[in-house]
């Protein structure tokens, strides 16, 4: 599986408070909530975003709130892999659950500009940049996690299990 | 080599012996909790699993809270699905309005959770519980849904950070402004996917509602879970508001920690955090004249009664600086019927302050108390993110229940002392 588009990036602790801001929070429809996807931090993100696009961002990526709600609107926006340096938790978790493909590579992280063009394999955990044309190694999951990433989430993986 | 408490915990719930830091394991759940945000979510993804009938419906909990009482139609939907899964699925602990509380401070108060236990919550300051000795942690409504229905959760066991408390805080040095100083030197990502286990003989001059405080700002420094040893206080409290047995845990001698960190309680100021993160902090003497429209006393971090009674202190025989508006949420109806008993609601009142009824609203800019551009508001509550209280362009200061009263009085940041208190 592969990942191929144009960068959007941000800087350390994007929160879930500018992911999804609370106030949309009386809608759970995935649809809904992609409309508001980054709006206190990149209003222009909804028009701007293509499908298969890639967010890329520095440290703590996702903390504070534990919406779910986060991960669904990144990825009904048409968003296919979120790269950072590090993510909070509780996100981490969620976006795993729910199917959105992310990676923890400090490195590319850093340098991955804005507009580039990323390719990204899942299968081996290597970053493109095709523009730059520099290669980085993301961090692998752990087997139980690809499980239920190959599974598309946690519901469905509880339901193979029996 | 010897286990933290949160690790024996986690050993005990996960039918082991021993885990060591890094591994992934299948623990039992005690609880599981799920609001009115979370919880339609984590019930639309119930009806994607094969088995559809929960575990124990003794072990969740629903409690809506947020934009409750219904703050809009969308609301009312949301808190309608909720009580109609609780009405299907025969769950005893639903709170409806009128008898439920912020859930952080309700559920304790119930004794739904007890030392030893674990639990998980669709809810990011689930880690409150681990000021009565239990491990606790926020997750998704994905997790939620599943362990609604498993009773299980998978985790990857974490290494830990100590925090030794040292003294006797001050008079208005509150837990508030322990673990604001401990994020201000750590920073928001300090304890990432670790525990924050808390220890130290400064720990018997914290009462349960400053343990309950910090435990439940571990999220603010990244961490999985934060955690309190078990001693008098807390074994009091429980027998008082729960009839479950309880298992103490405590670290072992050789336990290993990640770092070590001495906090000297005495020596702590009040303290404000500085938008727009919890890690901006200063002490009030170094805040300088910060001038503020709003301020809220209350939410799952500092809506319990000794932080009303603090609030009222301060408060009494003083008034709100004109043009204030200062915004006060007891946190559960329990909470609410004691402040009424002591005489505080009737101070909030007095000094031009409102009064509401238990509702996490203003803290994530739900409703009852949302800013507009350019609005600066002082905030007993534990996340000064961009727009987290309204408008992108407002300002949110955290701080105690003392700091926050005074800075009413005063219309700007400031502490007790600046009122000769």
């Amino acid at each position: 599986m592969k990942a191929n588009g144009t960068v959007h990036k941000y800087g350390d602790n994007v929160d879930t408070d500018v992911i999804i801001p609370a106030r949309y929070l009386n809608s759970s429809d995935p649809k809904e909530l992609a409309k508001h996807c980054m709006e206190d931090i990149d209003k222009d993100f909804v028009t701007k975003v293509k499908s298969g696009d890639i967010m890329v961002a520095n440290k703590n990526f996702g903390c504070g709130s534990s919406r779910e709600h986060a991960p669904i609107a990144i990825k009904v926006a048409g968003v296919s892999c979120v790269i950072a340096e590090t993510f909070a938790r509780i996100f981490y978790r969620n976006a795993i659950n729910i199917g959105l493909p992310i990676i923890e590579c400090p490195q590319a992280a850093k340098e991955i500009q804005a507009g580039d063009t990323v390719e990204i394999d899942f299968d081996s955990g290597v970053i493109t940049d095709v523009t730059s044309g520099k290669t980085y190694q993301g961090q692998a999951f752990p087997p139980f996690m690809q499980k239920i990433i190959a599974a598309e989430g946690l519901m469905n993986y509880i339901n193979t299990k029996g | 080599m010897g286990m933290t408490m949160t690790q024996k915990i986690l050993a005990a719930h996960a039918g082991l012996e021993s885990v060591t830091a890094g591994q992934l394991i299948e623990a039992d759940l005690d609880l599981v909790l799920a609001n009115d945000i979370t919880g339609p979510v984590a019930i639309h993804e119930v009806e994607r699993l094969n088995k559809k009938t929960v575990f124990d419906k003794d072990k969740i909990a629903l409690v809506p809270d947020h934009f409750t009482p219904n703050k809009d139609i969308k609301s009312a939907e949301h808190c309608k699905c909720v009580r109609e899964f609780a009405k299907q699925h025969d769950i005893t602990n639903y709170f409806e309005v009128g008898e439920m509380g912020i859930e952080h401070a309700l559920l304790p108060e119930k004794g739904l959770i007890v030392a030893g236990e674990t639990c998980i919550g669709a809810d990011s300051h689930t880690c409150t519980y681990g000021a009565l000795g239990a491990f606790s942690t926020g997750v998704g409504s994905t997790d939620m849904g599943a362990g609604m229905i498993t009773g299980k959760a998978w985790f990857k066991v974490p290494s830990a950070i100590r925090f030794v408390l040292q003294g006797k805080p001050k008079k208005w040095v509150s837990g508030k402004d322990v673990i604001l100083h401990i994020i201000g030197k750590i920073g928001v990502d300090g304890a990432l996917y670790k525990s924050m286990e808390f220890t130290g003989d400064g720990i018997q001059h914290l009462t349960m509602d400053d343990r309950f405080t910090i435990a439940n700002m571990a999220i603010e420094a990244g961490a999985k879970n934060g955690i309190f040893p078990v001693d008098e206080l807390t074994e009091a409290y429980m027998k008082e508001h729960s009839a479950k047995p309880y298992k103490v845990y405590e670290a072992d001698a050789d336990a290993e920690y990640d770092e070590t960190y001495v906090i000297e309680l005495d020596k702590l100021e009040p303290t404000v955090a500085f938008p727009h993160l919890p890690e901006n902090t200063k002490t009030v003497k170094e805040s300088g004249e910060v001038r503020i429209d709003q301020v809220v006393i209350g939410s799952c971090t500092n809506g319990r009664i000794s932080d009303l009674r603090a609030a009222a202190e301060v408060l009494k025989g003083r008034h709100v600086a004109p043009g204030m508006r200062c915004i006060v949420f007891p946190a559960t109806q329990s909470i609410y019927l004691q402040a009424i008993e002591e005489g505080l609601l009737q101070t909030f009142v007095m000094a031009g302050a409102v009064v509401s009824t238990p509702t996490c609203g203003p803290c994530l800019g739900g409703h009852m108390g949302i800013l507009a551009a350019g609005e600066r508001a002082v905030s007993t509550t534990n996340r000064n993110f961009v727009g987290r209280m309204g408008h992108v362009e407002s300002e949110v200061y955290l701080a105690s229940p003392a700091v926050a009263a005074a800075s009413a009085v005063l219309g700007r940041i400031a502490e007790p002392a600046d009122l000769g208190l």
